[in-house]
């Protein structure tokens, strides 16, 4: 995944995405908060943050497939191939489902439905998205499940879910939201569910068919060794905003935001003697109640007068970096590093 | 799949030859006997009941009966009926397919309106037809069997003739009709009895099925459907429903024991020749036989069902099938 991003126009064009869940009485859950972000044509784009952050909302803000009383706010903005995904009718965003962008999700297990084979859940898509005949959406289920190195793909497609491994469900995933060659695929922490070595296949076989069919990646997760390995841009978000963004070796060697520099910390490295693992101290805060000024001011080391009343704007660092924190204005607060183990390795 | 099916097999044989055999002796533990209710009047002199207790075996112990009546029921020979003066086996055939035509119309009925109510509601939930319907339905599942029965018959039959009051078919009109006019007619006389069975179980099954359904709905495989294209109603028919059915066939068999039960009330109510009338009757006559073989056909019955709701289990869901 390492083809350079076309000079062209962006191929899906984020603008103040803001989702919100307005779950009765006075508390409205801010998920997704003013998001803007690019995705190029043939680029892979990596999307971390914890648990509760709002990436995956942001995902399915994408496919509108946000239900009540989650809402996507007026003055959101999606374009995508050139097209206002938020003005289409219910007919025209199903036609872009799973035929120009398509997803995979966390668990292959409960993605699939246990009542039906592989292959009909497979050959569904082809059946939805085009005029393909039974017989022929199959044929096509069985060359799809080929494609992504399913063994014997004619007789797994025929069993169910249950029957199959983890990988090869996820792979069956991968098979199906491939059937129509779409031109974006939104991966939601595709191999947070599996085997370490199985992550690696899943992974390869995710770049091996970027490079055949074309298309760009939105990979969500929440695992930075992921985003190394595949990604190459990045955005961090935090308590439903992007708070740092960076081509994806300027990140993991200069990280500006103190979150992004917090969660690299947590990471473990090899050759890496510490006894335990740096955490980022506190919790993500509630999105019904984002913190005022910075929403990281109180987790924060750096922090100061002006963090918890001022909500940073998103500064220019570098060249395709930015960073949503006051250090770029005042550098010289950042003293003595915030996490202990957050120092550069060399 | 198939041992599953062989070891409920042996199970319900066994429960049929349990409810039987309590039937019997609770029938014999209650005071009379058929001879007396058939032949209890002054005027029939003693020797005639004690040569007739005799003749039918009423005279020997009870261990005694009960071990001819098992050899006799393995045989598939119900006994004699006194009141009816006639092979049980000959009553029950004139009165089982009445009964059955009646359950099995109102049985059909309940479950396709259950499951479409249920349907329905939950593709509306929350909103004002979810809570309307689920409201009406609560109303017919808190009611009394016997207690509806009569309303509709009183609204239906009484005030608004819309249909007839009881029987199965138009006593006087009824052998001067064409083919298809007997036909209409029988179905004219099915509606009201088979609606009254059918929207006491449906309420039942429309509750169950909107909890399954929206059980179902928050899985990941209905948002990876969204996914892919699938429309909101593919979503729901196809893969919602097919995992929301699994529940509900559970029902199935539990609704069994449930009609039979309100057959008892309706077919009184509505006089309807079927079982439950003639169970009735039997009752008040002390016909042992037909009281006991009656018994056993239910239980039959009810275990049948539940037989038919394991097997349907299997058709639905590959995971059981293969176990």
């Amino acid at each position: 995944m390492t083809s350079t991003p076309a000079a062209s126009a962006p191929l899906l064009s984020i603008r103040d995405l803001s989702t919100w869940f307005h779950t009765g009485g006075r508390s409205v859950a801010r998920a997704v908060d003013g998001v803007s972000f690019d995705v190029m044509p043939h680029e892979t784009v990596g999307l971390v943050g914890e648990s509760g952050c709002g990436k995956s909302v942001t995902s399915l803000s994408i496919l509108r497939l946000i239900e009540r009383p989650g809402r996507i706010e007026p003055g959101s903005r999606i374009d995508f191939e050139g097209r206002d995904l938020l003005s289409l009718d219910d007919r025209a965003i199903r036609a872009i489902r799973g035929n120009r962008i398509s997803m995979i999700f966390q668990e292959p297990m409960t993605s699939l439905n246990p009542v039906f084979t592989v292959g009909d859940q497979i050959a569904e898509v082809a059946r939805v998205h085009s005029t393909a005949s039974r017989r022929e959406a199959w044929e096509r289920a069985v060359d799809m499940l080929q494609q992504v190195g399913v063994p014997a793909p004619a007789d797994r497609a025929r069993e169910y879910p249950h029957q199959l491994s983890g990988g090869l469900r996820q792979r069956a995933m991968i098979a199906m939201a491939l059937m129509m060659h779409p031109a974006l695929l939104i991966a939601d922490e595709p191999t947070t569910a599996l085997d370490v070595t199985i992550q690696a296949q899943i992974l390869e076989l995710l770049a091996e068919l970027q490079t055949r069919v074309g298309m760009s990646i939105l990979l969500i997760t929440h695992d930075l060794g992921v985003i190394a390995e595949s990604a190459t841009r990045v955005l961090v978000m935090y308590a439903g905003q992007i708070v740092e963004e960076a081509p994806v070796r300027t990140l993991f060697d200069a990280a500006h935001h103190p979150y992004t520099e917090g969660l690299l910390s947590a990471m473990p490295r090899l050759g890496d003697r510490r006894e335990r693992l740096t955490v980022i101290p506190g919790t993500v805060p509630s999105p019904t109640q984002w913190p005022a000024g910075c929403r990281f001011h109180d987790r924060c080391a750096y922090a100061w007068d002006r963090c918890r009343t001022d909500a940073p704007p998103l500064y220019q660092i570098g060249a395709g970096h930015v960073s949503r924190c006051h250090l770029a204005a005042e550098p010289a607060r950042r003293r003595a590093p915030a996490f202990a183990a957050a120092a550069p390795a060399s | 799949m198939a041992r599953l099916l062989l070891r409920r097999a042996i199970h319900g044989a066994l429960i049929i030859w349990l409810v039987a055999t309590a039937t019997f002796f609770l029938l014999h533990l209650a005071p009379g006997d058929p001879i007396a209710a058939s032949l209890d009047s002054p005027l029939t002199p003693p020797v005639v009941r004690t040569h007739y207790r005799h003749e039918y075996g009423l005279d020997q112990p009870l261990s005694v009966q009960y071990g001819r009546w098992l050899v006799m029921m393995a045989h598939g020979d119900f006994g004699f009926s006194f009141p009816h003066r006639r092979p049980v086996s000959s009553v029950i055939a004139s009165a089982l397919p009445n009964t059955l035509l009646l359950m099995g119309v109102a049985l059909l009925l309940s479950f396709v309106a259950g499951i479409a109510l249920g349907l329905i509601q939950a593709r509306h939930r929350g909103r004002p037809l979810d809570w309307g319907l689920g409201l009406g339905s609560l109303f017919f599942y808190s009611m009394p069997d016997f207690w509806l029965a009569l309303m509709l018959l009183f609204l239906f039959a009484f005030v608004w003739h819309v249909f007839p009051v009881t029987g199965m078919f138009d006593p006087v009109m009824y052998p001067y009709y064409g083919f298809w006019q007997r036909v209409g007619d029988r179905l004219w006389h099915l509606v009201l009895p088979a609606c009254t069975l059918a929207l006491l179980s449906a309420a039942a099954i429309a509750r169950f099925q909107r909890a399954a359904l929206l059980d179902v709905a928050g899985e990941d495989f209905v948002l990876t459907a969204r996914a892919k294209g699938v429309s909101e109603r593919g979503v729901w028919l196809h893969h919602v429903l097919r995992n929301a059915l699994l529940p509900v066939i559970t029902l199935f068999g539990l609704a069994l024991p449930v009609l039979l039960g309100g057959s008892v009330f309706v077919e009184k109510v509505f006089s309807w020749p079927g079982m439950g009338l003639l169970t009735v009757e039997a009752i008040g006559t002390r016909d042992y036989p037909l009281l006991c073989a009656a018994v056993v056909i239910a239980s039959v019955l009810v275990i049948g069902g539940s037989f038919v709701a394991d097997a349907l289990y299997a058709v639905v869901d590959p995971r059981v099938r293969l176990e």
